[in-house]
């Protein structure tokens, strides 16, 4: 099998709802069980709670949430497909506001977007989409392969670099980071182009001296161009607990993220965690990474999302 | 971020009297807390609650010794169960088998398969000398086998040449091939990640699995993982059947549940934990102290070595007032049980004894095993607490029931018994000793008899 067979397994809208369904199946059929038509007593909103810790919201957020469900009294008995709505407007509600596609400004160019996160969440990946998406815009664009450390990162990036049939600037490896960004950024001006994507090195947010290097590259992008990076995207994955509340805690400090992105929602992981990030910093969610082929990302929708969580149908 | 459980626990045991056993109303409300502090470190829901059931059960009735908070006690009640369930059994990566020894690293995207498989290697070629050979069975991943060359470049090992164009199945067996004909100790086959929920991946795995029949098969798991964690280990696990995890990113901040996750659904060890990118930081799992991560103290080990403390402190008071009088009871004989679990054997705890007479001796002589611990464990948990506090009460109808609820003998009751009234008389005479002079006071345990006293 080559790379290029796996997306074409099924159609990608139809991969998406599936991944999302997936992930909420257990949702609910959970929900089922509990609702068959009965009044929302306390113990069913407690196994509401349950249903929404296991999704990731996490104990205080799922608590919340409920406790709100439960003041819009339900005095007659209700259907569980009722609770679910229910359910997934209250959720909809914390995401809607920051439910904002990415924005290419034309007065920046190059558009420059760098790419952060921990190691391993998808950061190569989501460029390699992105930059198919980009194009398909009528967008040129340019990658800058700014992971200088991890192996055969650079010519991971290269490979979606040739899929995509755009040019990728690398150095060598070890090299410093915030050189490559700085050389990128001088090739996609000489190149015209109209977005650059800037690759980095996953780094886990309490490792400071990272961190520090992160912030090293801003200042050195930021001395070619002030309103630079214009996008700083905050990579997730799905899978990831609560500890991704700090992820996007510590790396909007450090590097000023302007808008998220998960990825790895094509599997059981909910993803619930977003919801707490919502309520908590006023990021943007920009899209989600449902695969690993070119095609596997969704702009974030927050009724769809909300829906798909709880187990409801788009 | 979060107040420490401890100081949630003082809250709330604060307000109640400081004496006596931990009712069942006030741990539960303890529980509560310990739910969210699990919780919010990302232990799977169904975990948790199957923890909580557990430790509530342990807990209830147990005694709080005056010197001790009840706060401090559940604490240390909790923490113990939880290192206890997160492995005491640490074993490495098993190498016993017909060289060269397959080792198959499976998980989702991203988790740190390939990565793992270099540090392992590493691990194994200058800590255990072993000559290993690494292979890639990615050939989806953009550059996962060039990635895996390079690692092994950087280490000195070997690495399967890349031929494009082959199947995950054949390559590892062309891998076994060459392994075998180089003379390698150890083959380790990375593989790319998938998705449990991927049928033709895992079925493309179980392939991999009947064409070399590993002998390890290690789930690699991202320690940042939250509730889904569960979902993957049982899927994997079932699946395709795992022999041991290996828990990556323990060097971020994070709490760590996941390692529980995949304990309890698993049961299988956490055989490494990696500690950062470079191709050193692997280690051995340590329970302990993955267990006061989990429970998002920094202070828990000292604070449970201070309640540990003053638990076997108070303990000890109340073990040497018992022994002048001349009391032994089956509660004392259960706790010393457990103790002998811990210490191995009896013999070696009286052998440290001074002054115990040849008769106590050959008691302690008379073989007693681990099983026979386990099985004098069940028949006093078998009787009342009544009947534990007054051995005198146990006649024959009572025996007969006890022997029933442990699955035991009437005889192996019997013995037991014998065994309480001796102790009783030994404790007596050592009682004695210590009024005579001849021993330290309360408070001032000689060394040695320590491991007399429960803790
Ligand atoms: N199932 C699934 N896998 C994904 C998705 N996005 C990325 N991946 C996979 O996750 C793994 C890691 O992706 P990368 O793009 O290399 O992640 P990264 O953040 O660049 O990693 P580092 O550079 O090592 O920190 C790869 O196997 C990807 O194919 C997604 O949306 N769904
Ligand atoms: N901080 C830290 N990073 C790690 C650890 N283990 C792996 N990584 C990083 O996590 C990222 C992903 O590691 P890989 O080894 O490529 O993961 P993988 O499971 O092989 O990924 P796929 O093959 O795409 O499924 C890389 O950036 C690694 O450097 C760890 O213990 N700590
Ligand atoms: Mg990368
Ligand atoms: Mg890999």
């Amino acid at each position: 099998m080559t790379e290029d067979t796996i997306g074409k397994k099924k159609g990608w809208f139809s991969r998406l709802k599936d991944g999302l369904k997936r992930s909420s199946t257990a949702l609910s059929g959970g929900i089922g069980d509990i609702f068959v038509k009965r009044k929302l007593d306390a113990a069913t909103i407690e196994e509401l709670e349950d249903l929404l810790i296991m999704s990731d919201l996490g104990a205080a957020v799922s608590r919340a949430v409920c406790e709100k469900l439960s003041k819009n009294r339900f005095d007659k008995e209700i259907a569980p497909e009722e609770v679910q709505a229910a359910l997934a407007r209250e959720i909809a509600e914390i995401l809607r506001p920051v439910a904002t596609p990415l924005n290419i400004e034309a007065d920046h160019k190059p558009y420059i977007i760098l790419m952060v996160g921990v190691n391993g969440s998808g950061k190569t990946t989501t460029i390699g989409k992105l930059a198919k998406k980009f194009q398909k815009e009528g967008k040129s664009v340019m990658l800058g392969a700014g992971d200088t450390f991890r192996a055969a990162a650079i010519e991971q990036l290269q490979v979606w670099g040739d899929r995509n049939k755009v040019p990728v600037v690398s150095g060598k490896v070890g090299s410093d980071a915030a050189g490559l960004a700085y050389d990128a950024i001088q090739r996609a001006r000489a190149e015209n182009s109209d977005i650059l994507m800037i690759d980095t090195a996953g780094r886990l947010q309490n490792k400071s001296h990272l961190m520090a290097e992160l912030s090293k590259i801003i200042r050195v992008i930021k001395k070619q161009d002030e309103a630079a990076p214009h996008a700083t995207l905050l990579v997730l994955d799905a899978t990831t607990g609560q500890n991704a509340v700090q992820q996007a805690k510590v790396f909007q400090q450090a590097a000023d993220v302007s808008g998220l992105i998960m990825t790895k929602l094509d599997g059981t992981a909910r993803g619930g965690v977003l919801v707490s990030i919502a309520e908590k910093f006023d990021l943007p969610i920009h899209a989600i990474g449902v695969g690993e082929s070119i095609d596997d990302l969704q702009s974030f929708d927050a009724d769809d999302f909300s829906k798909m969580l709880v187990g409801l149908e788009i | 971020m979060f107040d420490s459980l401890s100081d949630k626990l003082g809250g709330i045991f604060d307000k109640l009297k400081r004496r006596g056993a931990l009712k069942e109303a006030d741990v539960r409300q303890a529980m509560r807390e310990v739910r969210v502090a699990l919780l919010e470190a990302d232990v799977a829901l169904p975990v948790v609650k199957d923890f909580i059931a557990s430790v509530t059960e342990r807990a209830v009735g147990q005694e709080v010794m005056k010197s001790v908070s009840p706060g401090q006690m559940v604490v240390k009640i909790v923490n113990d169960h939880l290192t206890e369930m997160l492995g005491s059994d640490t074993s490495g990566i098993s190498l016993a088998a017909v060289a060269p020894v397959p080792i198959l690293m499976v998980g989702l995207q991203g988790s740190g398969k390939t990565t793992s498989a270099a540090k392992i290697a590493k691990r194994l070629k200058e800590k255990e000398n072993k000559k290993v050979m690494m292979a890639s069975l990615d050939i989806y991943r953009p550059a996962a086998m060039e990635q895996l060359k390079i690692l092994g470049e950087q280490i000195g090992v070997p690495t399967l040449p890349i031929i494009d164009g082959q199947l995950p199945v054949d390559i590892a067996k062309r891998a076994m091939t060459a392994a075998k004909l180089q003379g390698m100790d150890v083959i380790l086959l990375d593989t790319a990640g998938r998705l449990h929920i991927d049928q033709t991946l895992m079925a493309e795995i179980i392939g991999v699995r009947e064409a070399v029949t590993p002998h390890e098969t290690l789930l690699v798991v991202d320690s940042l993982t939250g509730q889904d964690a569960v979902n993957v280990a049982q899927s994997f696990s079932d699946q395709i059947g795992i022999t041991g995890v290996v828990l990556t990113r323990m060097d971020g901040d994070g709490r760590g549940g996941a390692a529980l996750s995949m304990r309890a659904v698993t049961g299988q060890p956490i055989k490494l934990v990696g500690t950062g990118e470079k191709l050193d930081d692997i280690e051995e799992f340590h329970p302990e102290r993955v267990a006061s991560r989990i429970l998002g103290m920094g202070d828990v080990v000292s604070l449970v070595e201070k309640a540990a403390e003053t638990i076997e402190a108070a303990e000890a008071e109340v073990m040497i007032k018992k022994m002048k009088k001349g009391q032994f009871d089956f509660d004392d004989l259960r706790a010393q049980l457990r103790q002998m679990k811990k210490l191995g054997g009896m013999s070696s705890i009286l052998g440290m004894l001074p002054g115990i007479g040849k008769a106590q001796k050959k008691m302690a002589n008379a073989n007693i095993d681990d099983s026979l611990l386990k099985r004098q464990e069940a028949i006093i948990n078998s009787m009342t607490p009544m009947e534990r506090g007054r051995p005198k009460l146990l006649n024959a109808s009572r025996k007969k029931r006890i022997a029933s609820g442990a699955g035991v003998s009437v005889q192996e009751i019997n013995k037991l018994i014998k065994m309480q009234k001796q102790m009783a008389v030994m404790m007596k005479k050592m009682g004695k000793m210590g009024q005579g002079g001849g021993m330290p006071l309360p408070g001032q345990i000689p060394p040695g008899m320590e491991g007399l006293i429960p803790k």
